[in-house]
């Protein structure tokens, strides 16, 4: 397979076709996230083909590569330099791109540590429902020139434009890393990890799961060393964190899954089934129910969730996120039409109205 | 705008929205509103207004809708690119009477905020609980959260900590059509496009923010802060790769050239190495073993990269006078000349020498002095353009050179602002920066927001037409001397 393919060109084509003859597309580059959505009625843009990373340099922490890059392949480059992608994306399937991370917005284990996916996007390169090529942001860590159209691309799941070129923030990997864990109920736990959050220690990521609370540190050793005196807890092996990032632990594999995106210190209940991460800002839940407007009672809100394999390729035409505000849905509209005024880009793919 | 019929009606359609002396109409009441930080624009506004509740702002945003008049918004007024300029024809709506903390939530670490409140405000008030709220302009003490977010202001701190994008979770926000919008929420992430981006750094032009919540984090429980001296600016600028390269993520990594070290000494006896060329403050933070192997290795990394001295501030007081130092940069470079001219570009910082030099050159070029102050770790520059406002013609030459200077940093891949905005000041070089299809995409998200274009209007995105004006100024039609090179 070739690792550096400019598809820039044919891709603008395909968009101004599309424009001429009033005919959506579905945009798709390693279609892991096809669960993460509605489904989309089009012809297919295949941006997969559009590869390769432009520009990295290790001390301007700043990658910038075409949207069909995969993630493996950007977080293998930044590995050798001692670098990652400090918002773990989570890769679905080895087929998963740079572009499909960004596009879905989605962060890993260490989000509420290290910021999201968003917080990490310097610049993007993008084709508009006009087909119009355009560039936004850029490769510098401070850019206040113009709205911020980069970041808006995260999460917008290609309803606003086609992701052509993304230049991201890396961070260095801590010097060591340490997973420890203890039996507590979700309660009791998340009140030691609140504590120990406000008291500035290390921790890069948190799952309670089955009375079981781990942790992962992130420091230098000697700090890990300290850390681990104060926190107390057994020393554990670190599988379960990518199993948390690319959702491959058993828990995923449940149908009827949920997640709950909500203040960390929201009422929690003490139900063995729930999986929370996020020290406690996100909660995976199985439930026959919607839970719309429990998240919204609890002042955050709900996805349907299904990423394991006996549910991909099935999704129905029903809500995935969260119903917006009214006066927000409208504005989320108008966003659109800016964009998109032939609403050819992954129509309904996020909500029927967008 | 003297008292012309249209204005005595909008001062008394104003007066039943609001108590009479929230209402200011007179031209001596006016005055105090008529610039912001960036004095050498100025201009009075037809009305200022100062509500002091939500309901009000609302009833004002309509009443202007119904009328076209255009809303300017403005905090404190410290910001740098014009942004609260006021319009003669203008509201200039000030948010200066919400000034409360609303609630402070110990379990989420957030802080419920109106957008008149104080930037250091946020941090003293929540600092007995051993928290902060982290960006930290160097105006903290007196520019406004509200401000702070239009602008998506940094500080210092930037590099590790963000910018304020990276520290807010949630906005309330009121459209020009009277709509209430919450955008963001209490989570750590909400459903839809992520609308907190958007009106982060949009310089007032898509809504008026009524709430903010912001993050709070805890105080580290350590900071130590390197001064290292090098007899090259150039050296020193590859020491702040080396640095980063090296995995170390400063808190603050600072440069400040020869002409600003002596400024800054003379200013307030800073103890720095008065005969290097340039120096580095870098400040690593958190936990205390964590800080220590950081410490050390930093030290390192600076002595190989060729410093010719390094110390480590000993205590508390010499790490604060350090910092002082830097921290009163500007003013000591304002007592080198009558006036000075900030700039605020950004650059990639393996081009730091390269833009130095060039600065450097376009300096002598227009005889006037520059002196280098910046956030090194970002590549954030601030040259500071040393000229006298009372010599004619100098203001003009002054901009034209820092109009250079930030096209300089377009053409080695930067941009034009960092974290003053565009407002006013910046509005012809965002041609150099974006092209027609991107401008008119900028004024096509402006219009989802505010249809009849009221609020702000003519700062921060230019017309096409305006682009075209300046591009024929220029003998390369606003055409860079490097086409064929990607800007992105």
């Amino acid at each position: 397979m070739p690792n550096d393919q400019d598809k820039t060109e044919l891709l603008c084509e395909q968009v101004l076709h599309a424009c001429n003859n009033s005919k959506p597309l579905a945009i798709r580059a390693g279609n892991s996230k096809r669960f993460y959505g509605r489904e989309v009625e089009g012809e297919a843009l295949l941006v997969d083909g559009h590869l390769g990373i432009l520009s990295y340099e290790a001390s301007e922490l700043v990658i910038t590569a075409r949207a069909g890059t995969r993630l493996s392949e950007i977080e293998a480059v930044l590995e050798q330099n001692g670098q990652q992608l400090a918002f773990e994306p989570p890769m679905h399937s080895e087929r998963s791109t740079l572009g499909g991370a960004i596009a879905s917005g989605l962060s890993g284990p260490a989000r509420a540590f290290n910021g999201a996916a968003r917080d990490f996007v310097l610049g993007a390169k993008i084709i508009n429902g006009r087909a119009e090529l355009m560039q936004f942001g850029g490769q510098v860590m401070k850019n206040v020139a113009g709205y911020d159209v980069s970041r808006l691309m995260a999460g917008a799941q290609g309803t606003l434009g086609v992701l052509l070129e993304i230049s991201l923030k890396v961070l260095p990997k801590p010097e060591a890393e340490m997973t420890l864990t203890y039996e507590a109920d979700a309660i009791t736990a998340h009140r030691w990890l609140r504590d120990w959050l406000h008291r500035g220690l290390p921790i890069t990521a948190s799952c309670h799961y089955q009375r079981r609370l781990s942790l992962r540190l992130g420091s230098t050793e000697n700090s890990l060393r300290a850390a681990h005196k104060t926190m107390g807890g057994e020393i554990a092996d670190s599988a379960i964190w990518p199993q948390l990032r690319d959702q491959t632990h058993t828990f995923f594999a449940q149908p009827n899954l949920w997640r709950l995106s909500l203040p960390p210190s929201a009422a929690l209940e003490n139900d063995e089934d729930s999986l929370i991460e996020w020290g406690g800002a996100l909660r995976w839940k199985a439930s026959n129910n919607k839970l719309f407007e429990k998240a919204l009672r609890l002042n955050g809100h709900a996805t349907r969730y299904q990423s394991n394999a006996a549910a991909a390729g099935t999704n129905p035409a029903q809500d995935i996120f969260q119903p917006l505000q009214p006066t927000v849905l409208a504005i989320h509209q108008r966003l659109k039409k800016a964009f998109d005024p032939l609403n050819i880009l992954n129509p309904g793919r996020m909500y029927k109205e967008l | 705008m003297t008292s012309t019929p249209e204005k005595s009606l909008v001062v008394r359609c104003l007066q039943k929205i609001l108590p009479a002396e929230c209402v200011l109409h007179e031209t001596e009441d006016l005055r105090p509103y008529e610039c912001d930080g960036l004095s050498a624009y100025q201009r009075v506004p037809m009305v200022v207004v100062l509500p002091e509740t939500v309901e009000q702002i609302k009833q004002i945003l309509s009443f202007c809708t119904t009328r076209k008049i255009p809303v300017v918004a403005r905090g404190a007024g410290t910001g740098l690119s014009g942004g609260a300029l006021p319009l003669d024809d203008g509201i200039l709506l000030s948010l200066a009477k919400f000034d409360r903390i609303l609630k402070v939530n110990l379990d989420n670490l957030t802080a419920v905020v109106q957008p008149g409140v104080r930037n250091l405000a946020i941090s003293e008030a929540v600092s007995a609980h051993g928290l902060y709220y982290a960006p930290d302009p160097s105006s903290q003490i007196a520019c406004s959260i509200g401000g702070n977010v239009a602008e998506n202001a940094g500080g210092v701190h930037c590099l590790k900590y963000g910018l304020t994008v990276h520290n807010i979770i949630k906005l309330e926000v009121l459209t020009m059509q009277g709509d209430s919008l919450t955008i963001g929420g209490d989570a750590f992430d909400s459903p839809g496009y992520d609308l907190l981006a958007l009106m982060t750094g949009s310089e007032g032009l898509l809504g008026i923010i009524t709430e903010i919540t912001v993050r709070l984090l805890p105080k580290p429980e350590t900071a130590k802060v390197i001064l290292a001296a090098f007899d090259d600016v150039a050296t020193a600028g590859q020491a702040v790769s080396n640095i980063i390269a090296g995995g170390i993520l400063p808190a603050g990594l600072e440069l400040m050239d020869h002409a600003a070290i002596g400024a800054a000494d003379d200013f307030v006896n800073a103890g720095y190495p008065r005969d290097a060329a340039a120096i580095l403050l870098c400040e690593i933070d958190g936990g205390t073993a964590e800080v220590t192997d950081q410490l050390s290795r930093a030290r390192r990394v600076l002595e190989r990269s060729g410093a010719t001295q390094i110390q480590v501030a000993e205590d508390e007081q010499q790490r604060n006078k350090f910092w002082a130092g830097r921290k009163a940069a500007f003013p000591a470079v304002g007592r080198l000349a009558p006036d000075y001219y900030c700039m605020d570009g950004t650059i990639p910082r393996h081009q730091i020498a390269g833009v130095l030099t060039r600065i450097s050159e376009l300096s002598d070029e227009y005889g006037l002095p520059i002196v280098n102050v910046f956030h090194a770790g970002d590549g954030n520059l601030h040259p500071l353009i040393l000229y006298d406002a009372n010599i004619e013609g100098e203001l003009e030459k002054t901009e034209e050179l820092g109009g250079k200077i930030l096209e300089v940093c377009v053409e080695v891949g930067g941009t034009i602002t960092g974290e003053h905005g565009v407002g006013i000041e910046k509005i012809n070089q965002m041609c150099v920066q974006f092209n027609a299809q991107e401008l008119t995409q900028f004024h096509a998200i402006k219009r989802a927001f505010d249809p009849d274009e009221l609020l702000n209007p003519g700062k921060a995105i230019p017309t096409l037409h305006r682009c075209a004006e300046f591009g024929a100024m220029h003998v390369h039609h606003g055409q860079l001397p490097h086409p064929e090179l990607e800007r992105f």
